[in-house]
């Protein structure tokens, strides 16, 4: 069977207020990854998968307007949702239909516009993202999502808010190299400390923030690869796995059962072992995820993140450089788009095409992306 | 009483286990134990995920006692709840193995709330006849 390879990557900039339509924001990013395809035309895409959050959209079904748009029709398109992992599943998805011979090239597009709703609406909708039976009523948000598990880990391990703090800093140091990144300051770790509270133990700036944007992968396989490409980067591994939507009945709240679960699958499909990994993208909506990725995905024991950030190894002259192109806290988090856009780190730090965010020769890649509050995750290893 | 009436903010109206709201408003927190299996649950449910019974459930009151297992102090709520920032959200245990999410009572002062603390689930009655539950010190 044909392996499946990223054959173009794409990316808008990540910003506060885009100021133009979804299908504008969309070609952006498409044509981004067309012409790093070697100037792959529209004809030459099999398929298209378009991935969002839908309660962002004012636009009923995207994909028929994006499609449209990108000059796609009549090749099949469709919508692939998973919250903020939307687009890693586009793109397990779009390895499946390469894999069985359905399609030979598919381009993910995954995009969000935030600021198409008003804050107040932004809000609302925030309030529904927990089980709106049992938790929504009780008035929890994602930010307080995650700081109940930030409080475990410091009750179970002795995490600091300096550790957070942190993570933070070093994304901050990051993201100012990186055109693509909606937080363009170098933030000290006074000033992290500092920032007033949003769900303690959590802070503002222990936040991600909402974000414009679109991104887009094209995969391909193995035959047609060759041929556009040079050189291709390959997946070798993939997982996906789910969580209880309920926060009460997580079986785990000092790390996300749905990443644990997600790594093991990639691993053992690649053969591959955390030791193994060059360079890593791992879901930061907020410092204390990042900090749970470094021990889900294996790159230290359960309990010893704190120890991981505190020796600077995550950095990119550490032994496991993470996020170096500011992460999700650096870029801004448009939901649909976030996964192509750790996916196109990866390529580009493989390619040894990442400029000031290059790793020294990098063989082997790690992405890890989380939808909701640790509710479905994906993990996916790329090699040279 | 509907379910609409449960909480400050509700999203659901329809629901096998509106019962829930009459009950808490007679001061009971009652789970639901499968008449086939008798798998307990709570929050309570009408379908069972063990024998796959439907409707098949008695009503039944918990062992009403919790150990605190996290919480966050919230200062940014989504809409409806704004006026009640800062809150605390708490998620606790029962001896019987369930746990759940709530708030956790304003009597209980920042400085006395820690992991491992008991707890008890009590109604709380809001204003427009809603009704809800926050966890309060099992002392109190």
């Amino acid at each position: 069977m044909s392996e499946v390879a990223v054959v173009g990557v794409g990316q808008t900039a990540f910003t506060g207020s885009c100021g133009v339509s979804i299908k504008e924001l969309c070609f952006e990013a498409f044509k981004d990854a067309l012409i790093d395809a070697g100037n792959l035309q529209p004809q030459d895409i099999d398929s298209s998968i378009i991935c969002s959050a839908p309660e962002y959209d004012k636009q009923r079904s995207p994909a028929g307007a994006i499609s449209e748009y990108l000059g796609l029709n009549p090749k099949p398109t469709f919508y692939v949702e998973s919250v903020c992992s939307s687009s890693t599943t586009g793109t397990r998805v779009a390895y499946g239909l390469i894999k069985s011979g359905l399609n030979d090239v598919i381009a993910i597009v995954g995009f969000q516009k935030m600021s198409e709703l008003s804050s107040k609406e932004v809000q609302e909708r925030m309030g529904r993202g927990a089980d709106i039976m049992w938790e929504s009523p009780f008035g929890l948000s994602m930010p307080a999502g995650y700081a109940l598990f930030a409080r475990a880990r410091m009750q179970k391990y002795g995490m600091t808010e300096e550790q957070l703090a942190k993570v933070k800093v070093k994304s901050s140091k990051y993201s100012v190299l990186n055109p693509k990144a909606i937080f363009q300051r170098e933030l000290s770790l006074e000033e992290a400390l500092g920032a007033r509270p949003i769900a303690a133990p959590l802070k503002l700036y222990d936040c991600c923030s909402n974000a414009d944007g679109a991104s887009c992968i094209i995969l391909a396989s193995a035959e047609k690869a060759r041929k556009i490409t040079d050189p291709p980067i390959w997946i070798k591994g993939l997982g996906a796995a789910s969580d209880n939507l309920s926060l009460a009945n997580k079986p785990n709240l000092t790390g996300l059962t749905c990443s644990i679960e997600a790594a093991k699958q990639a691993y053992k499909m690649a053969g591959l072992e955390p030791k193994d990994i060059d360079v890593a993208e791992v879901h930061d909506c907020f410092t204390v995820a990042e900090m749970m990725a470094y021990e889900n995905v294996g790159f230290c024991k359960p309990g010893e993140a704190g120890k991981l950030i505190d020796e600077g190894q995550t950095y990119i002259d550490g032994n496991i450089p993470v996020n170096i192109d500011g992460g999700l806290l650096g870029k801004g988090h448009p939901i649909g788009a976030t996964g192509g856009s750790q996916v196109r780190t990866i390529i580009l730090e493989l390619r040894g095409e990442a400029g000031k965010l290059q790793v020294k020769g990098p063989e082997i890649g790690l992405v890890h992306n989380v939808g909701g509050v640790g509710l479905y995750g994906n993990v996916i290893i790329f090699t040279r | 009483m509907g379910f609409e009436k449960f909480g400050k903010v509700n999203y659901t109206a329809e629901t096998k286990v509106k019962d829930f709201v009459g009950f808490l408003d007679k001061g009971k927190i009652e789970g639901t134990q499968c008449r086939v299996c008798k798998k307990f649950y709570f929050p309570p449910r009408m379908d069972c995920n063990n024998c796959l019974a439907v409707d098949n459930m008695n009503w039944k009151e918990i062992d009403n006692e919790w150990v605190l297992v996290t919480y966050t102090t919230a200062y940014f709520a989504p809409t409806g709840f704004e006026s009640d920032t800062p809150y605390i959200l708490a998620i606790a245990e029962s001896a019987e193995g369930f746990k759940v999410l709530a708030r956790l009572s304003k009597e209980i002062s920042q400085d006395q709330v820690k992991p491992g603390m008991k707890l008890k689930l009590v109604p709380v009655k809001l204003p427009q006849e809603r009704i809800v539950y926050e966890f309060t010190s099992l002392s109190q």
